[in-house]
């Protein structure tokens, strides 16, 4: 019968649990009673992407450890989120678990007080495994799923780390070498461009709002922080000013033409087909880029962290955890799948298909997980490199989406030559009353 | 007195128009008073909401870029549907088949093909630009560059909306009689003559009718323009309605967004009732210069 079987894999997790627990030396600790909530049915609310499938593809082996049912839906990204609000501002949301883009929503969910505390959770040894704990998580990761009390409202998934993608093929036709720095980079993007020959030395997001990702590279590199100690906007100050002449220079000088439309899907369709030499975007591209069926640049692709600038060396980051709707009725039924969901077995499978990065270190920097990685070795070594020069991509605020579309628009102004200095002013004028709104509220 | 016999027959429409038109009308006006931002309190703020419209300048822009818009996908598939129905009006081989395939664009999902003309507009490895080279037509920007974005997507919507301005033109001429066209030909009138002084008046009334849907369809116009766009570059093809669905499920401004959603029905409303007095005004200078 179905039910006497025992996997080779459930026996694995169970082992693998107690194996840990005997090396702490501690005495006997309660184990996790994986099987306590048998029966229970959860839903689950995914933004579409490779974690959901990641998710999706597995969690029968959730459900064979634990006994719960977990019924999931993936939405794509935009819609995604819109229904999390809705539905979690009706107080009665129609899922347990819920995939939360921490660059967009954390200080919304905080502040609403969406999202259940996991901090209780994380200390109870019959919830918990003993291989999940908080220092495992990466700096970017806590501080996306702390709030100022130090609670845990969600267990850190994915991170999403900017990076340089090159042509390296190019770059040999040209003799150009790896730009090291930003300034080396404008460097190299001119020698790359040959608009006879329909190549750029550059491409990257213009579309307004999309845009805001690339820029803040460039931003931090410039040593530019978000707010001040007081929380108000920074980003018409010279490093903000400096940090858009560079993305202005790039994209009008060496990107090619229409550039200010384009968002990562353009972008990549020009990187892949080897007509642009370099592009700075999310990890997350490089299974597309290897795909024979999808690019043309196979096996030819370069990654590296993104070039220094003159005030040090930073990598925006941006990333995606699981929460609980704090009306959840099956509140640890639901915290049991989102441990799974962050488990190492979980994120190695994540991490070797490309699909995404977890924030734990004991998954990264695994030799055997590592081993099975099936994008190129130096794309492992940028995520990696990436992650110690990590800083988030985004000021945590609730009106993100309108600092990224006013700002946003701003940078775009400037590819058809406005002036840097009078936009970004122009856009904190906007922008600034609509925080400070948010905030009082 | 008595309530008239017919009245319980007239409650379950009554209750439908209040629960599915009149409810919703009210009650997105009362929020169009109130701060009313997800997540947080509301509260009854009056009519600042319209105040902040007046100085909100991405407001502003986008009342243009609608109106532009309009003007542009109304006026386009009437010419060149009427020109259409004109042509497959006449009898010639393969008639049918044609009129099937001219027809195939007005069935197909809006967003869908906006993914397709969205990767045909690509200025690198677009298709059009290179359709453009064939000709000696230097590589365009499309719906990349802020001057070209809006006729560009007006050229999506042409190419989607013309065969439906078609259909109704052709409905219209299969019901004009051949008495005029005969007496036309007696008094020996050109092709042209007989199409501006005796098709076009009578086709009049059918051209108003799609003109009158074109605009409704092209006013609140809003899959195309996000799936290409999402209203950029920057806020260069940002209509009212593109602003309003930003506000309302981006910004999660519900009062905000509500109050927009109220201008803009008065400015739908505005535009009908104008196409509404020029019909009857038109109707009535026939009438008059007929007698």
């Amino acid at each position: 019968m179905a039910d006497h079987k025992i996997s080779r894999r459930t026996l694995l997790t169970g082992t693998a649990a107690a194996g840990a627990l005997s090396l702490t030396g501690l005495p006997a600790r309660a184990e996790v009673n994986w099987k306590k909530y048998a029966g229970t049915k959860l839903e689950v609310i995914l933004a579409k992407g490779p974690r959901g499938d990641n998710l999706q593809k597995y969690v029968k082996e959730f459900t064979e450890l634990t006994g719960i049912q977990v019924e999931s839906e993936q939405i794509p990204e935009q819609q995604q989120r819109q229904k999390c609000v809705i539905e979690l501002t009706s107080g009665r949301p129609s899922f347990d678990v819920v995939h939360v883009s921490y660059h967009v929503q954390k200080r919304q969910f905080e502040k609403a007080g969406w999202l259940a505390d996991l901090t209780p959770y994380m200390k109870d040894p019959t919830l918990t495994a003993p291989d999940l704990v908080e220092s495992d998580f990466s700096a970017a990761g806590l501080q996306y799923a702390k709030n100022d009390k130090g609670q845990m409202l969600s267990l850190p998934w994915s991170v999403d780390y900017f990076i340089l993608y090159y042509n390296k093929e190019l770059f040999q036709k040209k003799g150009v070498a790896v730009p090291k720095t930003l300034d080396e980079m404008v460097a190299a993007a001119e020698k790359l461009t040959d608009p006879k020959e329909g190549t750029f030395g550059f491409v990257g997001r213009g579309l307004r709002n999309a845009n805001m990702t690339l820029w803040t590279n460039f931003f931090l590199n410039y040593g530019g922080e978000f707010l001040d100690a007081k929380g108000n906007i920074l980003t018409d100050g010279p490093e903000a000013i400096a940090a858009t002449k560079l993305y202005q220079t790039l994209l009008t000088k060496v990107a090619p033409p229409g550039v200010a439309g384009f968002n990562w899907m353009e972008s990549m369709a020009s990187f892949t087909q080897g007509r642009s030499a370099m592009w700075i975007d999310g990890v997350g591209w490089a299974p597309p880029l290897e795909d024979p069926a999808a690019s043309r640049v196979v096996g030819k692709v370069g990654y590296t962290v993104v070039p220094a600038g003159p005030k040090g060396q930073y990598s925006a980051t941006y990333g995606d955890g699981v929460g609980i709707a704090a009306a959840s009725k099956n509140k640890e039924a639901a915290y049991l799948l989102c441990q799974w969901i962050v488990s190492k077995q979980q994120g190695a499978r994540l991490l070797q298909a490309g699909g995404g990065v977890p924030f734990r270190n004991s998954i990264l920097n695994d030799a055997e997980v590592q081993s099975g990685v099936k994008m190129p070795k130096e794309w492992l070594q940028s995520v990696i490199d990436s992650g110690k020069i990590s800083k988030l991509g985004l000021p945590v605020v609730i009106p993100v989406a309108e600092f990224r579309d006013i700002v946003g628009a701003a940078l775009t102004a400037t590819l058809s030559g406005a002036d840097p200095a009078t936009e970004l002013k122009k856009a904190n004028d906007q922008y600034r009353p609509i925080l400070e709104r948010s905030e009082k509220a | 007195m008595r309530p008239p016999s017919y009245w319980p027959f007239v409650v379950p429409a009554l209750v439908v128009v209040l629960a599915i038109i009149i409810f919703p009308w009210v009650f997105t006006i009362w929020m169009s008073l109130n701060e009313w931002k997800v997540g947080s309190p509301t509260t009854f703020v009056g009519f600042s909401n319209y105040l902040r419209l007046t100085s909100d300048p991405r407001f502003i822009e986008a009342i243009g870029h609608t109106l532009v818009y309009t003007v542009l996908s109304v006026v386009l598939p009437l010419v060149f549907g009427t020109f259409a129905a004109v042509v497959f009006h006449q009898k010639f081989a393969g008639r049918g088949f044609l009129r099937g395939i001219f027809i195939m664009p007005m069935m197909a999902t809006p967003v869908a093909i906006a993914l397709v003309w969205t990767m045909m507009f690509h200025p690198q490895l677009g298709v059009l630009n290179y359709l453009l080279s064939l000709v000696g037509i230097p590589a365009q920007l499309w719906v990349f560059h802020p001057a070209t974005v809006i006729p560009s997507l007006v050229l999506v919507e042409t190419w989607q909306w013309t065969p439906l301005v078609m259909l109704i033109v052709l409905g219209g001429l299969a019901a004009i009689p051949a008495e005029p066209y005969e007496s036309a030909q007696i008094d020996g009138a050109n092709l042209w003559q007989v199409f501006r002084f005796i098709t076009l008046p009578l086709i009049m009334p059918f051209l108003f009718i799609a003109g009158m849907i074109r605009m409704i369809d092209a006013v609140k116009s809003f899959d195309i323009i996000f799936a290409i766009t999402q209203g950029g570059p920057g806020s260069a093809s940002e209509t009212i309605n593109i602003y309003l669905y930003s506000v309302a499920f981006t910004y999660y401004d519900l009062g905000y967004g509500s109050a927009i959603a109220v201008v803009f029905f008065l400015l739908i409303v505005l535009l009908a009732a104008v196409m509404l007095y020029a019909r009857q005004r038109m109707v009535w200078t026939e009438i008059e210069s007929g007698a």
